[in-house]
């Protein structure tokens, strides 16, 4: 089964009197326990492509499957459930929930779930020390760095262990040693649970680790390597 | 602690301020209510308690229709037995024989119309306050002494005072003329000016002499031991009227209809205003409710994405309103209940109310009594106000859309 599948996807800005087609067709089927770099332009339509695989914005025509649900007809109550359960996110703008501090934001969604406390705070305490936060749990967004405030985000997204993340510059404010270090999580987490992953990215040392390279260009797949396939 | 409940207490503290005026009109608001409402029922119990006790009672046994058109002929035929009957069943004392007329009453230079009544000086002062009332003189004792009690107004009005004789006309029960002298013996001062003006007391013995009753009466009068009480007290009595033919019982609303009415007059008017003061409070939480939610659109956007559901940050904005009308109903509840006990102990007055106390024979001072449902009913409607107006802000969070909601920050 694949993980997900987007059938014809199109989605049009009204700017002004100008129609901007932030996804033109799009088609693209990804298996499970991929791991897919999306590059292009600024502009290009990444991140609306991740919200429409997320079902976070409202398309103008086309189908979306996650795990062999067909998404774009969900009530947006069936899509929280699906998010909550599924996917983890991490935005290009962390999106961290300003009141809570970085281990209640890590929580959060375990919470949501309803994992017992305990659970929570061994999961919690383990996945901030893997992103490099050890000791910085107590902070709220405000008190940390933009870097730091990214790796929160990805430690939110990945530590329910979601069969799909879907990351959006998850680098883009972070030094090159602890960009790697994140990869290698993402990496690892894709090796030893099957993780499928598709991130935004124009970072080089990312798309190294791509088994998959999806180029895109005003809204439309320019190209598409499998890099396993050589 | 549940997740929700977290959100919903970090997001009230994020805007103290905010938070603070919004508690702070709810308890301003309560505080009020727990007063006025306490001071209302506390008022009324003591209004309708003191009028009838001055004179109606809380029952009377009378003919069939007489309470509407008091006519001589309409009596009760053996009123001293169905009182005894009435004694004994129902083991109350306060039990008394009534008889009315309207007559003249002279003086050396005036006459006025007046309204006598024979009453019987054994029992009258459990079922009135009037013998209580006398200010100068004394009540008679003596079923025949051939003597009247006037109101201080009436006296004043006919120059008589204590020792000086009245003379009495009018007609007997068959409709013949009816005459005699009576020497004044008191004078009540009962504070209600209509009483003051226009009624004098017989003993009844002298009385059914005048007006040729025999042993008929007009009334008898019931006090039972509290207003509250009165419903345990129907059935036994309506059993010992069904024994009597001709003769009906009447409760204090029946034979005081105004009483109820002034009462719930007074009543709509007051609960007009608290609507208006709830409203008022129900718009200030809608208002601080919106705009928070306004601010929070970007974060809504986040937990919706991260798979809240938008039900749950519904309910996220009405818990929110509940922690802040709870806060507000118990400080409410607890001011409100510490500003009535202190008038509870030291009276409340405002002015006019001199007035108004005169004419339902009240104390020119109220005590408000505080209890469980004048502490929590005003402010539970408050509470409900609450919640029902943040139900609004709430729908607006349904109408989220997460990627709007990010973008819009
Ligand atoms: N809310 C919006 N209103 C109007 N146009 C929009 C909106 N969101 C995106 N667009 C347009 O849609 C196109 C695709 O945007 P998108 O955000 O998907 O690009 P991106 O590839 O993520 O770019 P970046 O690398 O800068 O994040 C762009 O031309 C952008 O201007
Ligand atoms: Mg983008």
């Amino acid at each position: 089964m694949s993980a997900v599948r987007c059938i014809d996807l199109c989605k049009t800005y009204r700017q002004g009197d100008q129609d901007i087609k932030a996804l033109d067709h799009v088609d693209i089927e990804i298996v499970e326990g991929d791991f897919v770099c999306l590059s292009a332009p600024s502009g290009g339509g990444k991140t609306t492509l991740l919200n429409a695989i997320g079902g976070l914005d409202i398309l103008d025509s086309g189908e979306v499957w996650v795990a062999g649900q067909r998404i774009d007809c969900m009530s947006k109550g069936e899509l929280a459930g699906l998010r909550l359960k599924q996917i983890g996110f991490v935005f290009q703008a962390y999106n961290l929930i300003p009141v809570l501090t970085a281990r209640e934001n890590v929580e959060f969604v375990m919470q949501v779930q309803g994992v017992p406390a305990d659970e929570r705070g061994c999961k919690s305490e383990a996945i901030l020390e893997e992103v490099g936060l050890g000791g910085l749990g107590d902070r709220r967004p405000a008190e940390m760095s933009g870097g730091q405030q990214q790796r929160v985000a990805v430690a939110r997204a990945i530590v329910s262990r979601p069969t799909l993340v879907l990351a959006d510059e998850p680098t883009a404010n972070l030094d090159s040693k602890t960009s790697g270090e994140l990869i290698e999580l993402f990496a690892e987490l894709n090796e030893t649970h099957g993780t499928t992953f598709v991130i935004a990215t124009h970072d080089q040392r990312v798309m190294a680790y791509a088994k998959r390279l999806v180029k895109m260009l005003d809204g439309r797949i320019v190209d598409d390597i499998d890099k396993r396939a050589g | 602690m549940n997740i929700t409940l977290r959100l919903a207490w970090r997001n009230l503290w994020r805007q103290p301020r905010r938070t603070w005026l919004t508690i702070g009109a709810m308890v301003f608001s309560n505080a009020i209510l727990v007063f006025m409402i306490s001071l209302q029922f506390g008022m009324y119990e003591l209004m309708i308690d003191n009028t009838l006790k001055a004179f109606t009672g809380h029952f009377q046994v009378q003919a069939p229709g007489y309470k509407d058109d008091t006519k001589m002929r309409q009596i009760v035929p053996n009123a001293e037995s169905i009182a005894t009957e009435i004694r004994e069943a129902t083991s109350l004392e306060a039990v008394a024989v009534r008889s009315a007329t309207f007559a003249l009453a002279s003086s050396d230079d005036r006459t006025y119309g007046i309204r006598v009544f024979g009453v019987d000086p054994a029992n009258e002062s459990r079922v009135s306050t009037i013998p209580s009332l006398v200010s100068d003189g004394r009540f008679p004792d003596n079923r025949d002494a051939q003597e009247i009690v006037v109101g201080s107004v009436l006296a004043r009005n006919l120059r008589v005072g204590i020792g000086d004789e009245l003379t009495i006309l009018g007609s007997g029960r068959g409709g013949s003329f009816a005459a005699a002298v009576a020497t004044v013996a008191g004078i009540f001062d009962s504070g209600v000016i209509d009483m003051d003006r226009s009624i004098a007391e017989m003993p009844i013995g002298f009385f059914n002499d005048v007006f040729y009753m025999d042993d008929a009466a007009h009334a008898v009068v019931v006090v039972t031991p509290a207003l509250a009480l009165i419903e345990d007290y129907r059935a036994t009595l309506e059993s010992v009227v069904a024994g009597h033919d001709g003769v009906v019982l009447q409760d204090w609303d029946a034979l005081q209809p105004g009483l109820r009415q002034a009462i719930q007059a007074d009543l709509s008017g007051a609960f007009f205003m608290y609507g208006v003061l709830v409203v008022l409070v129900a718009f200030s939480v809608m208002n601080t409710q919106l705009m928070s939610v306004l601010e929070r659109t970007y974060e809504f956007g986040i937990v919706m994405s991260l798979g809240l559901t938008p039900g749950r940050l519904g309910r996220l904005v009405i818990l929110e309103t509940a922690l802040m009308g709870l806060a507000g109903l118990l400080l409410g509840a607890l001011v409100g209940g510490l500003i009535t006990t202190w008038f509870t102990y030291n009276g409340f007055s405002f002015p006019g109310m001199d007035q108004m106390a005169a004419n339902f024979n009240l104390p020119s001072h109220f005590y408000p009594q505080v209890s469980l449902l004048t502490l929590f009913a005003g402010p539970a409607f408050v509470f409900i106000g609450s919640i029902i107006s943040a139900l609004y802000p709430a729908l607006r969070v349904h109408w989220l859309h997460p990627v709007e909601a990010m973008r819009l920050a």
